[in-house]
C-alpha cells in the first residue's frame, strides 16, 4: 500500500463498484427504499425532540432548537454510522478476503463513503427544516464543507483502527456498541453546551475537545445561530488546536496498525 | 537461459501460521494467556523455503497429497497470504479462482455480480462490458443473468464464477482443483477450452489431484510434499511419483500383531516387491508373498492383480502349498502384453479343506505398482499380446494417444 497507489485507477474502480453495491443492497426488499436514511434520523429526531424540548424543556433559551437538535442528530449519526461500518466491513467481506488479494483498506473506505452518503441526503432535510425554521443563513454556511471532511477524517481513522482490531478480537463491536452509547451523552447532541458551561467550565472544555463535539459545535455555529458554544469561543490558545490534534494523531496510529495487520486478514478471519 | 520470460517467481517462501489453540479470538482469554505466560497459539508451517518458477504461457500443474501445503502455495501466489519468509513475484495481472468462487453476492443479480468481481479483479466496467458476451455465453446462463444470484442453483454460480475466471483477460490464471465443475456437458467445454489455451501466452497455474488433468493439459508440473518441493518436471513423470508417493504412504504391509486381514492361523502376510515400481514392457512383475501359518493344514495362497485405471481384475493365480512357519512364493508375470496400467497386487489364503479364507492383504497392504510402456493404446493388453486380435490383411495401426490414455 503505497500512498501513490491510493487513489489508482484500478482502487477508484473497487471504490466506485463497492459503493453502488452498497447502496443497491442497503434497503433491498423495503418498500420506503432510500427514504429510510433520512426518515430514520428524522424519527430519531422526531422522538428526541418531543422527549426532550417539550418534557425536559432543554432547548429553553437557544433559537431554532430544533434545527440546532437535528444537526447535531445527522452529524452524530454519520459518525456512528461511518464507523460502525467500517468496524463490521473486514468482517463481513471474509469470504472475499479469502479467495482474492485487493487492497482491503479499500473496503473501510466504501463503507465510510455510504455513510458519507447517507449524511448528504439528511444534509438537505436540516437545509429544508432552516427554510422552515426562518434561520439566517449567512456566507459562514460554507463553512460546513471543511467541518464534514473534518468530521469524516476522523471517522474514517477510527474505522481503520477498529475494522483490523475486530479482525483479531470479535468484542470489538459490542464494545464499541457501549462506547458509542455512552460518548453520545458525552457529546452535546441533545443537550446545548450553555448548560454544561453553568455547572463546570472544565467539564465543558473537555468536552469541547472531543473532535465530533467540536464538529458539531461549529457546524450549529455556521448553520443555525451564533450562540453556539465552539471551542473557538470558549478556549483560549494553544488548546484550540487539541481536536486538530487528536485526530491527526488517530489517523496515524490507526494507519499504522491498518498497514501493518492487514496481511494477516485472510488468514486470521 | 537467463531470458526466459518469468511469470511467477517464487523465492525461499516459507509460510507459517499461528493457530489459536483454544478459542483465543476475544480480549479475556487473551489478557489471561499473556498473563499466564502462554503463547495461546501453535506454530503450523504449511511452507518452507520453496523456490521455483514459471514461465509464460507454461500450464503448469501443482500436485501434491492432502495437507502438503499446495493451496498455501495457491494462495501465498494469488498474494491472499503473506510470506512470512521469502518473496514471491508476479508478472502480469492475476485471475484467482480459489475455494470454488470469487465470492458472489447473493443478493445482486448474475450482471451486477460479474462486474464486481471484475472490479475486484482489477477490471473497469469499461473492459467488463467488452468481455461480458463471452463471459455469460460460456457459463450458458443468459437468461438468468438479470436474476439475483440466490435464485441460482449451485451448479450455475460455480459456472458463471468459472467462465469470469477463465474468460478475464488476465495474464496469469490460478485455479485449485476446479475442473470438475459443472455438468458433463461443461466439463466437456472447459476441457476443450483447457486442451487449447496451451499457445494462448496465458499462463496457468493448477492445483489438483486429478493425474489425467495433469497429463492432459500440463506442459510442467511440481510435486509437494510436506511443504517442499519434492519434484519439478514432466507431466508425465510427476503424476507417476505423485501416485507411487499414495502408494508408499499405504505401503506398511506386514509386521504389525493383529493387522486387518490377519487371524490367528495366519499371523503375517506381506507382498515384498522385487521388481520396480515403474515397469516397462521389457521388465517382469516379480514380487515374494511372504506368510507365517502356525499349523499344517493345506492352503491355497492366491495372487490378484487388479487395473486401477480400468476398475478390472487381470489375474488371479492360486498355489497349494502346505506346511507351518515361516514361507516366500515368488511369483512372476512378464508385462509385456498390457498398455499403461496402474496395477494393485494382494494375496489370499485359504483353507483346502474348509474353503474358508484365513487371511488377505487389505487394500492398505497391498503392493502397487505402474505400467508405462508408452504404447499409444488404450485397451488393457497391447498388440504385442499373443491374444491380441489381427486385421484381416491389413497390419495394426497404432498412433500417440498417449495423453488421452488415462482420459476422464
Amino acid at each position: 500500500m503505497k500512498i501513490s497507489n491510493i487513489l489508482s485507477r484500478r482502487n477508484r474502480i473497487l471504490l466506485r463498484e463497492l459503493v453502488i453495491t452498497d447502496f443497491k443492497l442497503r434497503y433491498q426488499g423495503s418498500v420506503l427504499g432510500y427514504a429510510w436514511s433520512v426518515l430514520k434520523p428524522l424519527f430519531l429526531f422526531a422522538i428526541l425532540y418531543v422527549v426532550f424540548d417539550y418534557i425536559f424543556n432543554l432547548g429553553k433559551g437557544v433559537p431554532h432548537y430544533p434545527v440546532y437538535l437535528l444537526t447535531g442528530m445527522v452529524l452524530w449519526t454519520f459518525f456512528v454510522e461511518a464507523t460502525t461500518n467500517g468496524l463490521q466491513s473486514i468482517i463481513s467481506r471474509g469470504d472475499l478476503i479469502r479467495k482474492i488479494n485487493f487492497p482491503k483498506y479499500i473496503i473501510v473506505v466504501s463503507g465510510t463513503v455510504s455513510a458519507l452518503i447517507n449524511l448528504f441526503f439528511n444534509l438537505i432535510v436540516v437545509a429544508i427544516f432552516m427554510i422552515a425554521n426562518g434561520v439566517d443563513v449567512g456566507w459562514q454556511a460554507i463553512l460546513i464543507i471543511p467541518l464534514i471532511v473534518e468530521l469524516y477524517i476522523f471517522a474514517l481513522a477510527i474505522a481503520f483502527f477498529l475494522a483490523a482490531l475486530n479482525v483479531k478480537f470479535r468484542d470489538i463491536g459490542y464494545l464499541w456498541e457501549i462506547f458509542i452509547q455512552a460518548a453520545f451523552y458525552g457529546t452535546p447532541v441533545l443537550y446545548p453546551l450553555s448548560m454544561v458551561i453553568s455547572k463546570s467550565e472544565l467539564l465543558t472544555k473537555i468536552i469541547l475537545i472531543n473532535p465530533v463535539a467540536q464538529v458539531i459545535q461549529d457546524a450549529r455555529y455556521v448553520l443555525v445561530t451564533k450562540e453556539s458554544v465552539t471551542i473557538w469561543s470558549f478556549v483560549t490558545g494553544w488548546k484550540v488546536i487539541l481536536p486538530f490534534v487528536i485526530i491527526v494523531v488517530v489517523l496515524i496510529l490507526a494507519s499504522y496498525y491498518f498497514r501493518r495487520n492487514q496481511k494477516y486478514f485472510a488468514e486470521q478471519i | 537461459m537467463a531470458d526466459k520470460d518469468i511469470a511467477i517467481k517464487v523465492q525461499d517462501l516459507t509460510k507459517s501460521f499461528k493457530i489459536p489453540l483454544e478459542s483465543s479470538s476475544g480480549i479475556k482469554q487473551k489478557m489471561i494467556n499473556v498473563l499466564k505466560g502462554k503463547k495461546g497459539y501453535r506454530e503450523f508451517t504449511p511452507l518452507k523455503d520453496v523456490s521455483f518458477e514459471i514461465e509464460k504461457g507454461d500450464f503448469f500443474g501443482i500436485v501434491g497429497r492432502n495437507g502438503s501445503g499446495k493451496s498455501t502455495l495457491l494462495k501465498s501466489i494469488a498474494g491472499i497470504y503473506a510470506p512470512t519468509k521469502g518473496a514471491v513475484h508476479v508478472d502480469g495481472t492475476l485471475v484467482p479462482f480459489i475455494e470454488l468462487g470469487v465470492g458472489f453476492n447473493p443478493e445482486l443479480t448474475g450482471r451486477e455480480n460479474v462486474f464486481l468481481n471484475g472490479a475486484l479483479l482489477g477490471f473497469s466496467h469499461a473492459e467488463m462490458e467488452a468481455m461480458y458476451d463471452e463471459i455469460v455465453d460460456f457459463a450458458e446462463i443468459g437468461d438468468f443473468m438479470e436474476e439475483k444470484l440466490k435464485n441460482y442453483s449451485s451448479g450455475m454460480q460455480v459456472r458463471l464464477a468459472f467462465s469470469i475466471a477463465i474468460k478475464a483477460e488476465g495474464d496469469i490464471l490460478l485455479l485449485d482443483e476446479v475442473l470438475a465443475v459443472g455438468d458433463e456437458a461443461f466439463q466437456r467445454k472447459c476441457n476443450e477450452y483447457f486442451a487449447n489455451i496451451k499457445n494462448s501466452g496465458k499462463t496457468i497455474v493448477l492445483v489438483t489431484h486429478s493425474m489425467d488433468s495433469v497429463r492432459k493439459y500440463c506442459n510442467k508440473a511440481m510435486l509437494v510434499h510436506d511443504g517442499k518441493i519434492k519434484a519439478v518436471g514432466s507431466p508425465d513423470d510427476i503424476a507417476n511419483e505423485y501416485t507411487m508417493e499414495n502408494f508408499r504412504k499405504q505401503d506398511t504391509a506386514g509386521d504389525g500383531k493383529h493387522q486387518e486381514g490377519l487371524s490367528d492361523k495366519v499371523t503375517m502376510l506381506r507382498i515384498v516387491p522385487v521388481s520396480k515400481q515403474v515397469l516397462t514392457n521389457k521388465d517382469d512383475l516379480i514380487v515374494d508373498i511372504e506368510y507365517r501359518i502356525t499349523d499344517d493344514t493345506p492352503i491355497v495362497v492366491h495372487i490378484g492383480i487388479d487395473d486401477e485405471i480400468r476398475d478390472v481384475v487381470i489375474l488371479n493365480n492360486g498355489a497349494k502349498v502346505a506346511g507351518k512357519g515361516e514361507h516366500k512364493l515368488r511369483y512372476t508375470m512378464p508385462v509385456s502384453a498390457y498398455n499403461d496400467c496402474n496395477l494393485r497386487v494382494y494375496a489370499v489364503i485359504d483353507e483346502v479343506d474348509t474353503k474358508n479364507r484365513i487371511a488377505f492383504t487389505s487394500d492398505r497392504n497391498s503392493y502397487r505398482c505402474l505400467i508405462r510402456n508408452k504404447i499409444g493404446n488404450y485397451g488393457l493388453i497391447n498388440t504385442s499380446s499373443p491374444v491380441h486380435g489381427s486385421w484381416d490383411g491389413i497390419e495394426d495401426f497404432v498412433y500417440n494417444r498417449n495423453k488421452e490414455i488415462h482420459g476422464d
